[in-house]
């Protein structure tokens, strides 16, 4: 989230689509209600299903799974034809009036510089011109048809009413009425905020139909402002944290990326990650990179970081290709390349789509470890449950550890929630039997790892026997140490440049503005620096105070970065430092420096007039109307119909998917067709459950006991089902046999003409835990995943479904 | 008088039904009613600060337990409710969120370390140091035969990719951090975590 979740009271429209917070964050979402009932705000629904979001919202359009960018580029052009955006704003703080290179090209649903056998795109053309001094050339007047602005409007021109209609299968006049609402958020002084989760994420095109919206914000001058922003409304209770950190396979704690076989060396790391401002005078954050990964590995490995040895550059593990996500995890497994593979509190058995593909590549493992609380159907993939886990365990010559883990309620340490809050917890009692901790079963297998190599020797053990672990308790280290580590220390006596003040070596560091690139800090992740000072543990902060109640509540745990509360609020006032809303300013220019309830995302003492824009962790320092390289198929978002889907791509036909997806061969052949698949079904949650976990507590089962799906009424009646009868779900992949829902939440779509049913199928069964067994979803779910990201498409895929009888009690 | 709703439990909850409750204004029949009632029995429960382990609001929650920390006296979680003074949830919980407890205590919570071997049936109780040296053999063995120090090109590239691992995303961000140190300490590649599901 870009701001918080009492922040959402401030806004005059909130949107919800991608999500459905009612039901999958309702402490959150009473914030909306707050906002509807405090502020008059309306609350706008898009979204396949009539959910709880939607019964309480002002207003309710349908839209078929898939299908967002078209109905968010269709905005876009409305808001263009109708000159309903915040000009200046787009001016101002976006690269609206960028050109864009002569070889940027966009033909018949593709991007200059594609690659038809590697399914990628060469991506040099899609840069701007720059000029002498190596800035983008800019045309303020927007009279060159090569800046940004007027390529958008180019390129969304495709997008009307009608066409969004036909794809999208939402009514023209419902489309035209939440463009409507949306558009009245382009006053400078109202602000629409959008909420999202896997809605948007779970697709092929997942990042982009993020980025659309993002692009609507920017249009309206909705980011940086309170009631505004880009929302994501993130799912479990520290996977923000768990990203924060850099658990995935290209990254490095605070977005920093592991290194690339073609970075040979640490200059050459570095020479592609300095940006240098694009345009005069911009802040470009991360001219400071250097410092960050310095002070991380010194982090890591301590005095074996040297300039000599450049940081131990070499002791990182460099990749050969972009990601080693799960779905390539998984292929690798059915492949025969991996060995062993730990699932600590994971369920990828669950989780992961192609459920069947998942159990075979279990089995072809030598080794299985889970560290879980819970009794996982991935620690039993083994195991005959019946036709929920058909195996032959006698023939699976995985050996498997189901290791017990203690739970949150048994532990100290902080989470990072949605909105980059890190609170801290505090342990209630011990965990059951002989279950442990995370943090001592690591330092457990690190423990007896680093003595095998110091005995027997091996492959490259340097990192391993150098990590450092200089804690008091080395068997199980306290996680306030982990926290002191991750926030950095000064490594020598620091004098600061500007006010000559001395940090003594070994005090904690107040904040990543002191780290340096020349070995005299560490800091084990750079954004969290701040979170635990000499001032002691700023996490456990409980001071709910809120200057103006505006939802701000600063002193409240602890927010990265340098606990600010809402990112880039410097665009939450105009160029000359004036908030845009003076009923709920933000952050202000008083004259000498900025002002306000947030710590501001600026340079504190900066003079507006001296031009420097607000979003300083971008080159050009502008938001990104055109994002240049960063997403792997284009800079413009562009409609792509799921990799299964009942129609053509209208705007053109011969590319169809997303061109720079993914797809392994076996997973292609896994892909069903609308001839014998012809309704979409898309996934998701109940307000019961959560994920596998909840239906190991006794309430949650009883609340939801059982697999289900949701069927129309008027499909139902087409097919002879009856409510609460058994139905037979297939794809191509796989077969659920459990009851219907017939429901007036979901209604046929009339997509290009042809009516289009949707089949809503929710997750949360298995064969573990107190409800009763169930096939679960994945067992139906195709295995592809988003271009940049590999985010399973679990939100739009195709299935058949027929009326069956109930099945033979075992 | 102003209570804040700590002091009222306490007050309440004391055994002090008689005075305290006229005090607050109950009257004589509140007085008989209260007096029948059972001490409030949150009132000698250790109460510790929490956050709700679902979802990314991160709402606050109260957690109570019984057991005092001496020694033999284990303490046990007798009650989760939401947290009044937290920003975001003011004291609310969600389906999910009011029925921790049952999660904290399910049947299927494990409790000792189990093992399954090869063409194994059953899972079989073991301890902790057989699992973890086993665990640590079997990484190691792997690690020695299939670690890449070069590439083809004869770039150092020091990864290890026949191992894998998934993170936790109820863990906290210090144990992540930990997890983040081994594992990369030691070249892996094939890591991930529940950000995409």
């Amino acid at each position: 989230m870009t701001n918080t979740w009492q922040d959402i009271k401030n806004a005059n429209v909130v949107i919800v689509m991608g999500g459905n917070a009612a039901e999958a964050h309702p402490c959150g979402f009473k914030w909306v209600i707050e906002a509807k009932i405090e502020n008059g705000a309306k609350l706008v629904v898009v979204d396949p299903r009539f959910t709880r979001t939607a019964s309480v919202a002002d207003y309710y359009a349908p839209i078929r799974p898939g299908t967002d960018i078209a109905f968010l580029s269709g905005v876009m052009r409305y808001l263009l034809e109708k000159d309903a955006i915040q000009h200046e704003y787009v001016r101002a703080y976006t690269n609206a009036s960028l050109i864009v290179k002569d070889g940027f090209t966009f033909t018949d649903g593709l991007f200059s510089g594609y690659n038809e056998d590697t399914q990628t795109y060469d991506r040099s053309s899609w840069d701007y011109e720059l000029d002498k001094d190596g800035f983008a050339k800019a045309d303020d007047t927007w009279q060159d048809p090569r800046c940004v602005i007027n390529l958008l409007k180019q390129h969304v021109s495709r997008y009307t009413p009608e066409m969004v209609s036909r794809i999208c299968g939402t009514p023209q006049d419902k489309f035209l009425h939440v463009c409507e609402l949306i558009a009245s958020t382009a006053a400078p002084d109202k602000a629409m905020t959008s909420l999202f989760a896997l809605g948007w994420t779970q697709h092929s095109v997942g990042a982009q139909n993020i980025r659309s919206m993002a692009m609507v914000q920017l249009l309206l001058g909705n980011i940086g402002v309170a009631g505004g922003g880009m929302n994501a409304l993130r799912g479990h209770s520290n996977i923000q944290g768990l990203t924060d950190v850099g658990l995935l396979s290209n990254q490095m704690p605070g977005y920093m990326n592991l290194p690339t076989d073609k970075e040979t060396d640490f200059d050459v790391y570095m020479s592609t990650r300095q940006f240098k401002p694009l345009r005069p005078g911009q802040i470009s954050y991360y001219q400071n990179t250097r410092k960050l990964f310095v002070s991380f590995m010194k982090a890591l490995y301590g005095d074996a970081a040297t300039q000599e040895s450049n940081w131990a550059y070499d002791w990182l593990p460099k990749l050969d290709i972009p990601l080693y996500d799960i779905i390539k995890a998984f292929e690798m497994m059915n492949n025969g390349q991996m060995t062993g593979y730990i699932c600590q509190g994971f369920n990828p058995l669950q989780a992961f789509p192609d459920r069947g593909k998942i159990r075979r590549g279990l089995s072809k493992l030598k080794f299985l470890v889970t560290m879980d609380p819970l009794d996982t159907e991935t620690s039993r993939f083994w195991q005959d449950f019946g036709p929920q886990n058909p195996a032959n365990s006698a023939e699976i010559q995985t050996e498997v550890f189901q290791l017990p883990v203690t739970c949150f309620a048994e532990e100290n340490g902080s989470l990072v929630n949605s909105a980059r809050w890190l609170q801290w917890h505090w342990k209630a009692a011990d965990g059951p039997g002989k279950s442990m901790s995370d943090i001592w079963i690591m330092s457990g297998i690190f423990h007896r790892l680093r003595e095998l190599y110091r005995k027997e020797g091996g492959a490259f053990p340097d990192p391993l026997l150098n990590l450092t672990w200089k804690y008091t308790d080395p068997i199980s280290p306290d996680p306030e140490e982990l926290a002191k580590e991750m926030n950095g220390r000064a490594l020598a006596d620091l004098t600061d440049p500007a006010s000559g003040a001395v940090t003594k070596a070994g005090t904690l560091l107040d904040g990543f503005g002191q780290l340096r690139d020349d070995g005299t800090t560490s800091s084990g992740c750079w954004i969290f620096s701040g979170c635990f000072t000499e001032k002691g543990n700023q996490m456990a902060r409980r001071d709910a105070t809120d200057p103006r109640e505006q939802g701000i509540a600063p002193n409240w745990a602890w927010a990265w970065p340098a606990n600010r509360r809402i990112l880039y609020n410097r665009a939450s006032a105009d160029p000359s430092g004036k908030p845009w809303n003076p009923a709920k300013p933000v952050i202000s220019w008083n004259g000498t420096r900025w002002v306000g309830i947030d710590v501001p995302d600026y340079t504190p003492t900066l003079d507006p007039s001296k031009g420097v824009s607000p979003f300083i962790m971008n080159d050009e320092g502008l938001g990104r109307l055109f994002a240049r390289k960063l997403m792997a198929e284009g800079p413009f978002p562009e409609h792509y119909e799921p990799l299964e889907s009942p129609v053509e791509n209208l705007l053109h036909p011969k590319v169809k998917n997303n061109p720079a997806a993914r797809v392994f061969p076996g997973d292609r052949a896994a892909f069903g067709s609308p001839d014998k698949f012809p309704y979409v079904a898309t996934t998701y949650r109940l307000t019961e459950h959560f994920h596998y976990w909840t239906k190991h507590g006794l309430m949650n089962a009883i609340l939801q006991p059982e697999e289900f799906i949701e069927i129309g009424e008027v499909l139902a009646k087409e097919k002879g089902i009856e409510q609460g009868g058994w139905v037979k779900v297939t794809s191509k992949r796989g077969v659920v046999v459990c009851k219907a829902y017939v429901t007036k939440r979901i209604k046929p779509l009339s997509v290009d003409g042809k009516p289009t049913h949707v089949i809503g199928v929710p997750i949360h069964w298995g064969f573990t835990g107190q409800a009763r067994k169930g096939y679960g979803a994945n067992t139906l779910t195709p295995s592809v995943g988003d271009a940049n990201t590999q985010t399973p498409e679990f939100k739009a895929f195709l299935v058949n479904v027929e009326k069956t009888s109930a099945p033979v009690a075992a | 008088m102003a209570l804040t709703r700590r002091e009222f439990i306490k007050l309440t909850g004391l055994g002090l039904a008689a005075s305290s409750l006229g005090m607050l204004g109950f009257g004589a029949s509140g007085v008989a009613q209260a007096a029948a009632v059972r001490p409030f029995k949150l009132s000698r429960a250790t109460e510790t600060r929490n956050t709700c382990t679902y979802c990314s609001v991160a709402c606050g929650i109260l957690i109570y337990s019984m057991g005092d920390g001496a020694k033999n006296a284990r303490s046990n979680i007798i009650h989760i409710e939401g947290d009044p003074d937290h920003p975001v949830n003011r004291g609310t919980l969600c389906p999910k969120g009011s029925a921790l407890l049952d999660v904290v205590h399910a049947p299927t919570r494990l409790k000792v370390p189990r093992y399954r071997p090869p063409g194994g049936t059953e899972f079989k109780d073991v301890s902790w140091d057989f699992a973890l040296d086993r665990i640590a053999r079997l990484m190691k063995d792997d690690r020695d035969k299939n670690f890449i120090a070069k590439n083809a090109a004869g770039t150092t590239v020091n990864r290890w990719t026949s191992v894998g691992m998934l993170a936790a995303s109820a863990s906290s961000s210090e144990t992540s951090y930990l997890t983040w140190k081994v594992v990369r300490s030691l070249g892996m590649v094939v890591f991930d975590n529940q950000a995409r599901v």
